[in-house]
């Protein structure tokens, strides 16, 4: 599978993106540049953190308008994956990839610690390969990651099996004092109904590498290559 | 002709606006303990060249569709006139 990383102007986790991909799982990777209008072939198109276009109007609310954007909408729209980190993830819901919207945390602080994921979706690629009863610790960083969809999408949210992540504490129990950032039902990440388009507030690229001592956002990454 | 929009940007009020609590709390630090219900949104001012002020709405209210404000978590209002 050849993977893309998109940079946009403002994109700080494309290097780590690509270096996890290439050094760490061994793939082919594309870097893309925001004003590309051509996907140069990739299977798999990633959208990282960071803050796109100093996150004017609203994170992502520009990024969507980018020429390349327009490319991956098309590549989605024909059941082509993307995955969104972080800022990739307010652009794909910014975009209408993926339903919701990312508000700033409930407490108005940017938080940047380790928390842990339970994966909940079974029939997700992202998800499949990973152990449901298992808590993965994996790094959040951001100001506006608190999801939220009207009670009709998150029924269907729920009624699809769409919900990737949840946030847990260390034994894996999902409840208010886990919850970071105030998201609905401790939602992380999501997925589209057609499940080829991913998004997570919390970076998996940043572990990967045994020398972070975490390689549970490897896990993740290898969910992803055997199942896609 | 040029027309003149004000748009107000504002967080839906179902929602928790952390902003507009956290300024609610600091009324109270300045002895302005009577001010509450503080949220906090948005101001923008822009020009549309049009014929018409119908039209010139039109434009306006595709902006704020599409760009200006995310209607899943913010509602807009506007007043249009003569630039």
């Amino acid at each position: 599978m050849k993977f893309g990383v998109v940079t946009f102007p403002g994109s700080n986790c494309d290097e780590d993106m690509v270096y996890v991909l290439e050094e760490m799982l061994g793939q082919k990777v594309e870097r893309l540049w925001h004003k590309d209008t051509d996907l140069k072939g990739v299977d798999f198109v990633v959208l990282p953190g960071g803050f796109s276009y100093g996150d004017y109007l609203r994170s992502g609310a520009i990024a969507k308008l980018s020429p390349i954007m327009g490319e991956v909408i098309k590549h989605a729209n024909k059941g082509g994956y993307v995955m969104g980190i972080c800022n990739g993830f307010q652009i794909l819901t910014e975009s209408g990839l993926l339903p919701g919207a990312l508000l700033h945390n409930d407490t108005q602080k940017f938080i940047c610690k380790n928390v842990h994921l339970k994966p909940v979706s079974d029939t997700a690629a992202i998800t499949k390969g990973l152990d449901k009863s298992k808590a993965y610790q994996i790094p959040i960083a951001h100001g506006e990651g608190r999801y939220f969809a009207d009670d009709e999408t998150i029924k269907k949210l729920q009624e699809n099996d769409q919900i990737l992540f949840t946030y847990v504490n260390e034994n894996g129990e999902e409840n208010e004092n886990s919850n970071p950032n105030g998201s609905l039902l401790n939602i992380a990440g999501i997925t589209n109904e057609g499940k080829n388009v991913f998004g997570m507030m919390p970076h998996p690229e940043r572990a990967a590498d045994n020398a972070l001592a975490n390689l549970d956002g490897k896990l993740i990454f290898e969910s992803i290559l055997k199942y896609c | 002709m040029r027309f003149k929009a004000e748009i107000d940007v504002m967080p839906l009020d179902a929602l928790l606006d952390p902003q507009g609590k956290a300024v609610t709390n600091g009324m109270k630090n300045i002895g302005l303990s009577e001010i509450d219900g503080v949220r906090i949104g948005r101001h923008i001012r822009l020009f549309i060249e049009s014929n018409s002020e119908a039209e010139a709405k039109e434009k306006v209210e595709q902006a704020c569709k599409k760009l200006l404000a995310n209607q899943i978590m913010e509602s807009y209002a506007y007043s249009i006139e003569k630039a």
